[in-house]
Parts: structure tokens; sequence; C-alpha cells
């Protein structure tokens, strides 16, 4: 008789995940304990990390995807700037909104196409390819143009109202001390950001295409003797992480109104660290899209308290982050170390 | 066909570059029976295997499937599970982040009506599947949480639900102890039970006693022949197997000569490394082939690494050759013309993405220095005068060693060091996990080099071999020389000396 039989016992993983949401609750509430009296307790402190925070949800749950394959896309931060530059330059060129939304989800998933391709197919290193993906976009957001694109109610009205709309929440507001009542609202952005985040959980979860990312990522070879087709799946996840990225790079504009070069760099790396501190291996074959959620939560919990203390440098989010990183990964290959000694 | 013949391969022929690996074979498989597939070591059994299996392209010959008209030709894995032809492979061929049930049908899941997977329907028919096969898993748990033998019987459960009339079991227990061995058996025999054709690879005779019903003997490509198992014992397999090599064992004979006057070629005294092995006095004359006896962990090894320097000496002083030498790391000992064959070949000895070539020259290179490097042609006729000297079998110089067998690997090595051309060379364990007609060839090999002068020392664990290569013999107990044993070699002499004496 198997040990496992006798007791139920909890995968790792999902105890990992545990531990993801613990800390962002932990840091949360250390939050509020310590800003309380500058406003961290209000719902709409927390409403305000998914609206910053919205595009970086997307890009993630893509990330989350190819890393569960055990690859890597570092081409998502490049790709956005891309995105926002096209938006604000073809609408200030006379484009309306929609067709020029439908023209930057068809250049993601035409770009993944290609990226993915070369991965699955030809087999090259995903980081390599997504390298040079990333300096592809880099370089032509540049050629596009090289100054920064302001997108402003002239130039598109209908971009305008949307990323200025509110939806308002009817529950969570508080009334401020001028006695008047502030309703908590989030904007357009986290709506579509919490619907990728939805569908892509079912994806992985209930789809034959989700598992067999997991599947591909457990043992390529296996996989393959299994009858399932590991380039195809390889190509697929890459299609899917870059147009996940252009529907962040819609969200990240809405947020910023403006194409830039240099927008969005170093954001591959708040996606691939999301994706680790929610418990998603770069080795691949184990994550979800919940823990990368909340591990997007956690960055962002960070940046908003020290943003809230108003005192500490910027760069601190990032030296917490660094810090956070390193114990999960501890917490990891310790986890990895017990299921090794057990089965021994 | 035969009614009770589920797969017949006939006059299967096909050709490695340079090697014919397979040659005219055929296999027979009938319903419900389990069929030992024999032969040693580059017999072309994987070969055969991968032919039904459709990773090979064979160039002669035709199959036949049960139920299907006309000959076969599988392409991928794919084709062959689709005539029914399932394989599972001595690495289990799983995902192990995925769940037993998931693991079994991945690939063909279940759909609901929203075309989600249906994980209610899968996971109760796996648990179905799984306490029909007497295996008891939870089938919700991952695979990994799961021992080898599980997880071998899961990739079988998984062969056997893709209704395959033909399972292929390529030594899926050599990682297996001997309980799960049995549990393996019994699952095996309740397949044959319901008419599968099982077809069982293995190198322990004993499995295919315990569960055989026919054998298929292989021999250097060709068929040899198939046997009923009542008609073939132990000793009339092996025969089989190895058609003249039995007698070549047989007429390996040292001299017996007498070595007191010869001189002295590795003279230890009070030698000794901390915690591994106790200080220990070791006389070698030149010609001489020393064998040392004991059991694992003995000090066996350890003794020869004090020698060599890969485990530097903390006390005692070394001669080579009459003069007293300091030995701090091997290299010192290479240059003194010490060589050793490590016994852990995969993780110190074999480099896999290297040539042949490559590999043989490696320690001369070494020994050398980085910087006078040996000329592409120096290197061409030094490794072919090695291949041709131990007899590798390899289609070229330039071959990857990982291409080449276990046995031919090793063979390699010890060319790697006769390469070097040392007068004392020091063998751990060179004939483990290859074949007796290698393993005769290697033992060959060194009385031939002590012939011609050259000084061994030989570490092994088959007390036979070494009986019939070695001159005297040192005996390692608890990493202390307890003894040697010179004239009157035997057997029992020697167990008596490892045992300690007393009983």
């Amino acid at each position: 008789m198997d040990k496992a039989k006798t007791k139920k016992q909890y995968n790792s993983n999902t105890i990992l995940l545990f531990i993801t949401i613990a800390l962002f609750i932990v840091l949360y509430a250390g939050g509020c304990v310590a800003y309380g009296s500058k406003g961290f307790t209000h719902f709409q402190t927390f409403l305000n990390i998914l609206i910053t925070n919205a595009g970086l949800i997307c890009v993630t749950c893509g990330m989350t995807c190819v890393m569960l394959t055990g690859g890597i896309d570092i081409s998502v931060g490049a790709l956005i700037a891309m995105d926002c530059m096209l938006l604000a330059v073809g609408m200030k060129n006379g484009m309306g909104a929609v067709p020029m939304i439908i023209i930057i989800l068809l250049i993601g998933a035409v770009f993944g196409i290609f990226q993915g391709f070369l991965v699955g197919y030809l087999e090259i290193q995903p980081f390599i390819v997504s390298m040079a993906g990333m300096f592809f976009c880099r370089g032509m957001t540049a050629v596009i143009c090289t100054d920064q694109v302001s997108i402003t109610q002239e130039i598109s009205p209908t971009f305008y109202a949307w990323a200025n709309a509110k939806i308002v929440l009817p529950f969570g507001g508080y009334t401020n001390n001028k006695g008047k009542y502030m309703a908590p609202y989030v904007r357009p952005a986290v709506i579509v950001a919490l619907l990728v985040l939805v569908v892509i959980f079912i994806l992985l979860r209930y789809t034959k295409f989700g598992r067999s990312l997991y599947a591909v990522g457990g043992s390529e070879q296996s996989a393959a003797m299994m009858g399932l087709n590991v380039k195809m799946i390889k190509m697929k996840a890459y299609m899917l992480s870059s147009f996940l990225c252009s529907i962040g790079g819609i969200c990240y504009c809405l947020n910023t109104m403006a194409g830039s070069v240099s927008q969005a760099t170093g954001l591959e790396m708040d996606a691939i660290s999301s994706a680790v501190i929610g418990g998603t291996l770069l080795t691949g074959g184990v994550g979800n899209v919940i823990g990368s959620f909340f591990g997007v939560l956690i960055n962002g919990t960070i940046s908003s308290i020290v943003k809230t203390n108003g005192k500490l440098a910027s760069s601190w989010p990032n030296i917490l982050t660094a810090m956070l990183l390193f114990i999960f990964i501890v917490i990891q290959s310790i986890f990895a170390a017990i299921r090794e000694r057990k089965k021994a | 066909m035969e009614n009770n013949v589920v797969l017949r391969a006939r006059g299967i022929s096909m050709t490695f570059p340079g090697v014919k690996a397979l040659d005219n074979v055929q296999l027979t498989l009938r319903k419900g029976e389990i069929h030992a597939l024999m032969g040693e070591n580059g017999a072309g059994k994987s070969t055969l295997i991968k032919c039904l299996t459709g990773i090979n392209d064979f160039e002669a010959g035709e199959i036949h499937i049960d139920g299907i008209n006309g000959t076969i030709k599988n392409h991928s894995t794919r084709d062959a599970q689709n005539v029914g032809i399932s394989t599972v492979y001595q690495e289990v061929n799983l995902c192990p982040n995925l769940s037993v049930a998931e693991n079994l049908f991945i690939g063909r899941e279940p759909l609901t009506k929203l075309h989600t997977i249906d994980r209610k329907s899968y996971n109760s028919r796996s648990q179905k599947i799984m306490d029909e096969l007497g295996i008891s898993v939870d089938v919700t748990q991952n695979l990994e949480n799961y021992s080898l033998a599980i997880q071998q019987m899961v990739a079988i459960a998984r062969a056997v639900d893709m209704e395959c009339k033909v399972l292929i079991l390529d030594e899926p227990t050599s990682s297996l102890d001997d309980e799960e061995v049995e549990k393996l058996f019994k699952l095996m025999r309740k397949l044959k039970e319901k008419g599968v054709g099982i077809l069982f690879v293995t190198h322990f005779l004993e499995q295919v006693y315990a569960v055989c019903d026919r054998i298929t003997v292989l021999r250097n490509g060709t068929f040899v022949g198939e046997y009923p198992i009542s008609e073939l014992p132990r000793v009339k397999l092996v025969a089989a197997m190895m058609g003249k090599y039995l007698n070549d064992l047989e007429s390996i004979h040292k001299e017996n000569k007498d070595f007191t006057n010869a001189p002295m070629e590795i003279s230890a005294k009070g030698l000794s490394h901390t915690g591994t092995v106790k200080p220990f006095d070791l006389d070698i004359h030149k010609g001489e082939v020393v064998g040392v006896a004991g059991l694992l962990g003995s000090g066996r090894s350890e003794l020869a690494r004090a020698i060599y320097g890969a485990d530097k000496a903390n006390t005692g002083t070394l001669e080579v050759d009459g003069k007293p030498v300091k030995i701090n790391q091997p290299i010192d000992a290479m240059n003194k013309g010490m060589g050793m064959l490590p016994d852990d070949r995969k993780a110190e000895g074999i480099i896999a993405d290297l040539s042949v070539r490559e590999n043989i020259i490696l320690a001369l290179q070494a020994k050398r220095g980085m910087f006078k490097l040996l000329s592409r042609a120096k290197q061409e006729e030094i490794a072919d005068r090695y291949i041709d000297l131990v007899q590798i079998k390899t289609a070229s110089r330039e071959t990857l060693i990982k291409q080449l067998s276990g046995g031919n690997q090793q063979k390699v090595i010890l060319a790697r060091w006769l390469a070097t051309d040392p007068d004392f060379l020091i063998l751990d364990e060179p004939t483990r996990g290859i074949d007796i007609g290698t393993k005769s060839e290697i033992q060959k090999l060194i009385i031939k080099l002590a012939g011609e002068g050259k000084s061994v020392l030989f570490i092994s664990s088959e007390i036979e071999e070494m009986l019939r290569t070695s001159n005297r013999m040192i005996i390692m107990r608890d990493g202390e020389k307890v003894g040697e044993l010179d004239r009157e070699l035997s057997q029992e002499g020697v167990m008596h000396a490892i045992a300690g004496g007393e009983g």
C-alpha cells in the first residue's frame, strides 16, 4: 500500500499557492496597519493596484502559459511599447480606436506565431528567439516614431472615453473628511484583465490544450511519446503569450495614454517575477494563473506601500521584490527536496 | 496467419552506417503469451523493437499484425499504437507533474458538451482501470508521488487501455527491487490472461524463467532460434546467447610465473587516506597482474585512488620504478606512467558528445599539456591503432561515443589509458555491465598487457575473472588490507579471506 493512499495529502504546489496568497494578505494587512492614516485601508487602494497593473495581469497570464511549457518570452515589454506607439500614431493619423485595436491584436497573434514557429518547429532556444523579438519590437517602436506621442481627447475621443470611464462598484465606498461619499471604481481595463484571467484559468484547467501545456513542461519526450503534437503546442503557447501581451498593451496604453520608445522597459521581468512568486517553475510543468495573479498583486502592493510612504526612494520596490523572489525560490527548492526525500 | 498469432515479423534486416544491425531476423508472438527476447548487448534486441514500433526504418522484411490484412510499416510511435503495438520503456515515459488519471488519458480525454475535459469521468474511469489491474493508487494524485514501480505500471495501464494487442516491455525491471518486480509480474500475468501478447526484454535470466512461456534468442543481429521455455534450460540459453564466447572464456589462462625476482614497478609503504583506507603496504612487480578483492565499500577503489593521487595520501611513501615519488594529484601519477580506469564511467569516464577519436586521445593530450596539441593526423593514427587493438566496434573513429554500446564505450576508455602508454594501469571494475563476449576480450587484453611487461592493478566484484587473470590477489576488508594470496588462488580461498577467515 502506498502512503499517499492512506492520507489525503495536499499537493506541494497547492501549498505554494497558499503561501503566495497568505503573503499577499500579510503584506496588505501590514500596509493597512502602517499607513491606515494615509488611506491605505480604503478599498480604492486595492482597486488602484488592479488599475495600475491591468496590463501586467494580461501579460503575466501569457507568460505563465509559456513558462508552463518550460519556455520564456522576454519580448513582451518591447511588444507593449510597440503596441502603444502604434495605437498613438495610428489614431493620431485618423484611424479609429476599434480598427487600431483589431490591427494590434492581429499583429500580436502573427508575431507570436512567428516566435512560436522558431521555438517549436526549429527548436531554437526560447530565450534567444524572444530576445531577438524584443530587439525587433523595441527597434520598430523607434522606427514608427522617436518622440513621445500622447493620445488626447482630440486624437481619439473614443479611446479617451474608455480610459477615463469609471465603473462604479456598489459597495466598499467611504466618506472623506469633507463629508463627501467616495464611491469605489475600476477602469474598463481592469474588467478586461480579469476576463483574461478567468478565461486562461479555465483554459489551463479544463481544456485539452491547457493540460497539454503542463504535459510538455513536465516531460517533452514523454508528451511526444504519448502522442501529443509538442511542436504545435509550443507554437500555440507563444502565440497565446504575444496575443495576451497585445491585449495587455491596450490596457497599458489606457493607463499611460501615450506611445514612447522607452515605455514598459523591464515589464517582461515584472511578469516573470510575478509568475515565479505565484509558484510557476521556470523548468516548466508547474504553476497556474491564480498564483501569477497574486504575484502581480504582491508586486503592486509593494509599490503601493512605497508610494504611500512617500519618503522611501523609488528603488525600494525593486529591492523588496528581489528579496521576495529569493525567498520563493528557496521555498520552492525546499519543497522539491522534501518531495525527493519522500520518494527515496 | 495461424489464428492465435498476433504479430509475425519475417526477414527483418536493417543496416546502420557501417554495421549490419539486423540480418533476416524473425519473431512470432502469440495471443496470451509472455515471450522473452534475449541476446547480449549489441545482439539487436533494441533495434528489432524499434523496427516494430516505427522508430527505426527497416530495409527488408515484413510485419503482420492480427486483424490487419497485408503487411504493416510503422513510421512513428503513434502509427504503432494505432495498429495495437504499445511499448513501455526502461525509463518511464510519463509526465510526473500530472495526475495518474491525466497520464492515462492525456491526448484522448473525454470531453463535456462545452468541449472542456471531463475530469470526473476520466478520474472514475482511471480508478476503475487501476482497480481492475490490481494497482492500488489514488488516481487524482500526481504521478511523482508514486514509486518507480507504480509509475511503470501506470505506463503499462495506459498502453493496455489503448487496446493494444502487442505489449513490448523493454527492460522494465532494471530499476525495480524484488518486491516491485513481483508486482509487475502479477500484472503481466493478468494481461496474459486477457490475451495480450507480451514481448519482454530483460537482462535477468531468473526473470525470464519466472514469467515467460517462450524465448527468442538473437545473436550479433541474427536469429538464433525460438524455444518453449521448458526446452531451454539456463545453460543452453546462455550458450545460445553467447555462441562461441563460452569456449573463449574457458581458454583464458595466465602463465604461472614467479615474480619474486622481477624488478619492482610500484612499492607503497604505509600509504593511507584518512577515512577511506588504512595504511597499507603494496608491491607490484613489472609484468604482474594484481587483483584486489573485497566487498563493495571495503576500500578496493579507495586503495587505488590513494596510489593514483585521486585521493591524496595522508601518510606513507610511494616508490615508482625504485625511485621515491610524491603524488599530489592524478596528473602527477600520469606523468609517472600510471593510468586509471575509474569505476563510475558515466560520471568520470566518457564524454558523451565527443567522438571516439577525441575520447581516446583525451588522457594523452592532458599528459602532454594544453599547449602541445597533437596534430590531427597523429590523433587519427593513435585512434585507429587503438580501435584496432582493443577491437572497438564503431562505424568510424568520428562516431560520437554515446552512439556506442556500453561495452564498446568501456573499451574506448581503456584505449584512452593505453594510448598514454602507461607502465602501471589501474582498472576499477572494467567489465561491469558489459556482456560476456566483451568481458573475455578485456580479460585477454589484460593478460596480453602483462605479457608486454606492464603492471596491472585489477579491481573487480567477480572473483572468477580475477582468478583467471591475476598472479596475486590482495584482500580488502573495512578499509584495511587484510591479506595477500598468491599461489593456489581459488574462489573458495578468496571468499574465505574476504569474509574474515574465522568462519
